[in-house]
């Protein structure tokens, strides 16, 4: 997944959001595999939020967000299974994911497509910045820090999953250990 | 120590003789479901990982479902449906249900099991988060995506952890009018959307006992709105005699022993369940149909792998028969095999069929998943505007059976058709004798 210090534009959201908000359903016809439809998946990254979100994610006809950073409440990515739902933020820019937790399929395709970094916090960082604001996380260091006024805050140890996002997805993993070729 | 059902499946399928949750262990996959809006992805990873003339790991272990934008001229959506025809066709795969075709059959979810594809102590992955719904004909079944899908494909075996083990006990009879669907929905309210985040949820009692297989499977097909990785019910005769009359295969049952260990173990009474819904825009925002204030709805759903299977029907014509709708009432039975059962089951005397149009329901569509999904914008059923809908379906985030301005409720059969009867959101069982 590349350098161990992202640094970048937070997106903030609350709790529980889910499959559909991230990628409406409409938008599935689309083949994450085919270049085009990627970049296209990328463009409606999130535009399922309701209107209360006055910034989007998204600027109407771009396909690169401002925001490579999405900070969120629990349940992050709950619902359906698609895995265009990480790649749509993957191919709109998004490198990774802070959130309290993170539903089962949605972290477990992360890890698979190596499309974003999903990291847990327990600190309620999405009540302690706003939309905009520039962080930095270290994964080595498995820190969060707010540009701003310097503080810091910890990220969870990945666990056992680790090895699989180190290898860089199930297949890479498979094939270092020898499983396939 | 003794194990769980899913312990017991998850071993066997690792080569072992024991598991604990957290272990993480590589299983032998018996079936690999997929359908239209994940298999062309799952077939993308598939070539690229495996090379262009790869061949899939067993023919017969590959399932092809093409279920979820079926009616709609939407040439994405047909592309898709084309993409899998031409794999199946290039790999010789034997189960595909293909559009336009006899072989055609719907939703996945109820596909799979009327099919023959659902057998006890085996091991399912979908590209679909409900396939937890086949856990209750005893079997291992979770939700996957299309990266670990298309690695199946090519190696019949995946890495997972091992859940951690909840079990729900509900003993006695469940009033008349409360169904599987409430029983779910009482339970997510009570655990939360996360509440069984990495968890199997096994479901054991004798009112679990009492339902039929299809209330069982309505069950299990929600576990993942508690975040469940899997849903799971012990096979009994029900489940055997079900399974016997769809497939010849040979197949094991597990049960859970007596010492095995849960992390919680939840009791509830059968008599105390109610008739709920659960309110925009979560499935765990759960209240009494009674309780949940005077609310006017537009439309009554009845329909997809949660609620739109023949039993599902037979709850609502119950209600329906003999009365009148008062908003559109869309239908939408999740098979061919459940379409061609509503007029040919009947209730004292009158077909399924003949009850909802009498009632004054809309015809019902060809089976898919319909607007159970929004899905394109000229989707049979679909919500456009900001439409209240009271649905048999499973999810009621923001947008999800359409626009953003709509609102879903979900219901029992039950609740949806007394519903739709009022306008209002009703507790169904003022019109059960
Ligand atoms: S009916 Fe709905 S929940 Fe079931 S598989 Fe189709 S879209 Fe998913």
């Amino acid at each position: 997944m590349g350098d161990n210090i992202i640094r970048g534009k937070a997106f903030v959201v609350g709790n529980n959001i889910d499959t559909d908000q991230i990628i409406p359903a409409q938008y599935l016809n689309l083949v994450p595999t085919i270049k085009e439809e990627y970049v296209k998946l990328g463009s409606y990254a999130l535009c399922g939020l309701p209107d209360e979100y006055e910034t989007r994610y998204m600027e109407p006809d771009a396909t690169q967000s401002r925001y490579s950073i999405i900070v969120a409440g629990t349940n992050f990515g709950c619902g359906s299974s698609r895995e265009h739902a990480p790649i749509s933020l993957g191919a709109a820019g998004c490198r990774i994911v802070i959130a309290n937790s993170f539903a089962r399929i949605f972290f477990r395709n992360c890890i698979a497509t190596g499309e974003v970094y999903p990291v847990e916090t327990d600190c309620d960082l999405a009540q302690r910045v706003k939309t905009g604001d520039e962080i930095e996380v270290d994964l080595d260091q498995k820190t969060i820090t707010i540009i701003a006024d310097g503080t810091t805050y910890a990220i969870k140890e990945l666990g056992a999953v680790k090895e699989v996002i180190d290898a860089g997805g199930i297949f890479n993993y498979a094939r270092n250990s020898g499983m396939i070729k | 120590m003794g194990m769980t059902i899913t312990e017991k499946i998850l071993a066997r399928a690792g080569g072992r003789d024991n598991v604990v949750p957290g272990d993480n262990i590589w299983v032998n996959v018996d079936v690999l479901m997929t359908h239209d809006v994940c298999g062309p992805g799952t077939i993308g990873v598939f070539k690229r990982e495996f090379g262009t003339d790869a061949k899939v790991w067993n023919k017969d272990g590959v399932v092809i479902i093409p279920d979820h934008y079926i009616f709609t001229e939407d040439e994405k959506c047909r592309r898709n449906v084309d993409v899998l025809r031409e794999f199946v066709r290039e790999q010789q795969l034997p189960h595909f249900y293909e559009p336009g075709t006899d072989s055609y059959s719907g939703v996945c979810h109820v596909t799979l099991p009327e099919k023959g594809h659902i057998r006890p102590g085996e091991v399912l992955f979908g590209t679909d988060s409900h396939t937890c719904t086949h856990g209750a004909l005893g079997m291992f079944a979770s939700g996957i995506g299309n990266t670990d899908a298309g690695f199946i494909m090519g190696t019949g075996k995946l890495l997972i952890k091992v859940p951690v083990m909840l079990k729900f006990i509900i003993n006695g009879k469940l009033p008349d009018g409360v169904t599987g669907k409430d029983v779910i929905l009482k339970i997510i309210g009570d655990l939360g959307v996360d509440g069984a985040t990495y968890c199997a949820m096994e479901f054991a009692g004798s009112a679990i006992e009492a339902m039929s297989v299809e209330e069982r499977m309505t069950i299990c097909n929600m576990a993942i709105e508690a975040g469940g990785k899997s849903g799971i019910i012990a096979p009994d005769e029900k489940t055997i005699e079900y399974v016997r009359a769809r497939t010849d295969r040979p197949f094991t049952c597990f049960f859970s022993d007596a010492d095995a260990h849960y992390q919680k173990v939840y009791e509830y009474n059968a008599e105390d369940f109610e008739s709920v819904v659960a309110l925009p825009f979560s499935p765990d925002n759960v209240k009494t149909a009674k309780d949940a204030g005077d609310i006017k709805i537009d439309r009554a759903y009845i329909g997809s792998c949660t609620g739109g299977k023949l039993t599902d029907f037979m709850f609502a014509a119950k209600i329906l028969k003999g009365r009148k709708v008062k908003v559109d009432t869309f239908l939408v039975p999740s098979t061919v095999e459940v379409e061609d059962a509503l007029s040919k089951v009947s209730i004292e005397g009158k077909t399924l069929i003949d009850i909802f149009r009498e009632a004054g329901c809309i015809d019902p569509a060809p089976p898919s998943c319909a607007a159970c999904l929004g899905g394109p914008i000229d989707t049979f059923g679909r919500c456009n505007n900001g439409e209240v809908c009271v649905s048999t379906t499973n999810r009621n985030f923001p947008g999800r059976m359409g626009s953003k301005d709509s609102r879903t409720i979900l219901a029992s059969p039950y609740t949806a058709a007394a519903s739709a009867l009022t306008g209002h959101l009703t507790d169904p069982r003022c019109y059960l004798k």
